[in-house]
């Protein structure tokens, strides 16, 4: 019996018709096209498929798209309006934040909500709290100098507004 | 490709009526987080339930401040209890440990109470092309102990298994004593971290004491001493992202640098998660010296089960102590 579920992706409603085992990844990918949201390792250890659940980072090759019913889910499609460029995109594009480019989309969608938690404080902090994202091209320093020069720019704007 | 697994997904309205279906069906299991679950069902495919009962939904979700703890509902996450104010303020231990588990995304789907059934990460375990494992199949024999053994314990282990309880935040749960709070058909119970996992002995296959569909919905944590300060230290073989190779969390009382309470567990190295009651006990009452560090850590290692491989873990997890404790006593004198 298939299970009909209903959420959000992307701030527009999505209704998915299930089996019940299909990963929020697989869901994505191949039954949404929205292929921007990467499969690295299939299995929890990489991060390429990170994507926001109402707001908050996850990995969607171990979460059912059944678990979502009801839910938020942001992927890198929906981080600027069309055409646009999110700030931490544009930080990646400019620090050369990337070579082959496959982990990049989780990389991304992990740096913004890292800076929503409030975790790009230091250098070493956002190493900490981006190793959930594993680079094969090493981009690493590049990775960090792109989330650096975005918290910068959050904290300069926030001084100036009085905020 | 195989073909992909196949389950029933279902929702249960409350908990009595997940623990009913549960209890009621031998192929049907629970599904939190699912970081764990997912991971052995779908792709590693070394367990294969017929039903997947989501329990992410049922009102068993924030920390309540009680007259003596923290009273921790089963399907808060990790982050959240990371978060939480009392944890920050007085548990460091916990705080820590969570913080250096998994990453910030597995930490947002991860809960407690599947935190604290977490599987081994024994590669032959999670690989079913591997015949021999006590765990997975009975009688079977053990992979690992002739095999490649790094992740694996040395504590509570023997030739049947010696696969390691891979969380970090129970060591510092069962350093203190905190409590499971456990439902099933027959009504709610509780029952001490430390007497809810089973040495494995030659039953590797029985982990904790929970029948098939009890359901943990709390775990109680209560607080420490006022004065005492805590660490969890984790050593591993890369900065983040790692499983602990050795692991130790403390928490101290120490006046006029005499030790007046002191609670002790490791992780890394046992096939539970390893409270060091003797340990504890030649603490408190000694100065604070490195001799009394190195005596507590002798006894939180005594005994060791090694094969090839694991040698190196007897002197690294006394150093973890030695470390841990000096950093802890250094912060409450
Ligand atoms: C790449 C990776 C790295 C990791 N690194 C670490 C680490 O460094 N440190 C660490 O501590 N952990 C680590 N973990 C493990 C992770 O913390 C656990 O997988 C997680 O806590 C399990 O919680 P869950 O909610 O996802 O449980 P699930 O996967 O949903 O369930 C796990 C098991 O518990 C059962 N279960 C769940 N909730 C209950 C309940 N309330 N009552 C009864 N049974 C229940 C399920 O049936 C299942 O058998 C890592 C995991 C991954 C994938
Ligand atoms: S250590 Fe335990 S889990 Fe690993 S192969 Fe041996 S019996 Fe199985
Ligand atoms: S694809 Fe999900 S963590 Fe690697
Ligand atoms: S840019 Fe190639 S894997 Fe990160």
């Amino acid at each position: 019996m298939k299970i009909v579920v209903a959420l959000r992706v992307n701030e527009a409603a999505a209704r998915l018709s299930l089996d019940g085992p299909e990963t929020l990844l697989d869901a994505l990918r191949d039954q949404m096209g929205l292929e921007g949201t990467k499969k690295g390792c299939d299995q929890g250890a990489c991060g390429a498929c990170t994507v926001l659940l109402d707001g908050k980072r996850v990995l969607s090759c171990l979460t059912l798209a059944a678990q979502c019913d009801g839910h938020e889910v942001t992927t890198v499609e929906g981080l600027a309006p069309d055409g646009g460029v999110h700030p931490v995109q544009a930080a990646f594009i400019r620090h050369d934040a990337f070579q082959c480019g496959y982990c990049t989309p989780g990389q991304i969608m992990s740096a913004v909500a890292l800076l929503d938690e409030g975790r790009a404080g230091s250098d070493e902090e956002i190493r900490e709290f981006m190793s959930g994202n594993l680079c094969r091209c090493a981009a690493y320093p590049n990775i960090v100098a792109a989330i650096r020069d975005v918290a910068g720019e959050v904290a300069s704007h926030g001084a100036d507004s009085g905020v | 490709m195989a073909p992909t697994p196949g389950f029933e997904y279902v929702r249960p309205s409350s908990v009595e009526d997940a623990v009913a279906t549960v209890s009621g069906d031998p192929t049907a299991a629970y599904l939190a987080g699912g970081t764990t679950q997912l991971d052995l069902v779908l792709k590693d495919r070394v367990i294969s339930p017929q039903r997947l009962v989501d329990i992410t939904r049922l009102p068993l979700r924030g920390v309540t401040r009680t007259s003596d703890g923290l009273q921790v509902a089963a399907m808060t996450t990790m982050e959240e209890l990371a978060a939480d104010p009392t944890v920050t303020r007085e548990l460091p231990l916990v705080r820590e440990a969570l913080l250096s588990g998994a990453s910030t995304q597995l930490r947002n789907m991860a809960t407690i109470g599947g935190n604290l059934l977490q599987r081994t990460r024994c590669r032959y375990f999670r690989d079913p092309t591997v015949a021999a494992c006590n765990k997975r199949d009975p009688g079977s024999g053990c992979a690992a102990v002739t095999g490649h053994a790094r992740m694996h314990a040395i504590l509570g282990a023997s030739e049947h298994c010696i696969a390691s309880h891979a969380s970090d935040l129970c060591v510092a749960l069962v350093a203190l004593d905190a409590v499971a709070h456990l439902q099933s058909m027959g009504g709610l119970s509780h029952v001490p971290l430390t007497e809810f996992y089973r040495v494995p002995g030659d039953r590797p296959d029985r982990e904790t004491v929970l029948e098939h569909g009890e359901l943990v919905t709390a775990i109680g944590i209560p607080l420490l001493p006022p004065g005492t300060r805590s660490s969890y230290l984790k050593v591993r073989d890369r900065a983040s992202y790692e499983f602990a190779l050795t692991s130790a969390a403390a928490a101290l009382v120490v006046e006029h640098d005499v030790i007046r309470f002191a609670r002790l567990a490791l992780g890394g190295v046992g096939t539970v998660p390893w409270r060091a009651y003797e340990a504890e006990g030649i603490l408190v009452g000694a100065p604070v010296s490195e001799g009394a560090f190195r005596a507590a850590a002798e006894a939180a290692v005594n005994d060791p089960f090694t094969v090839s491989g694991t040698e190196f873990k007897v002197e690294l997890a006394k150093r973890t102590v030695v470390r841990v404790l000096q950093t802890v006593a250094r912060n409450a004198s």
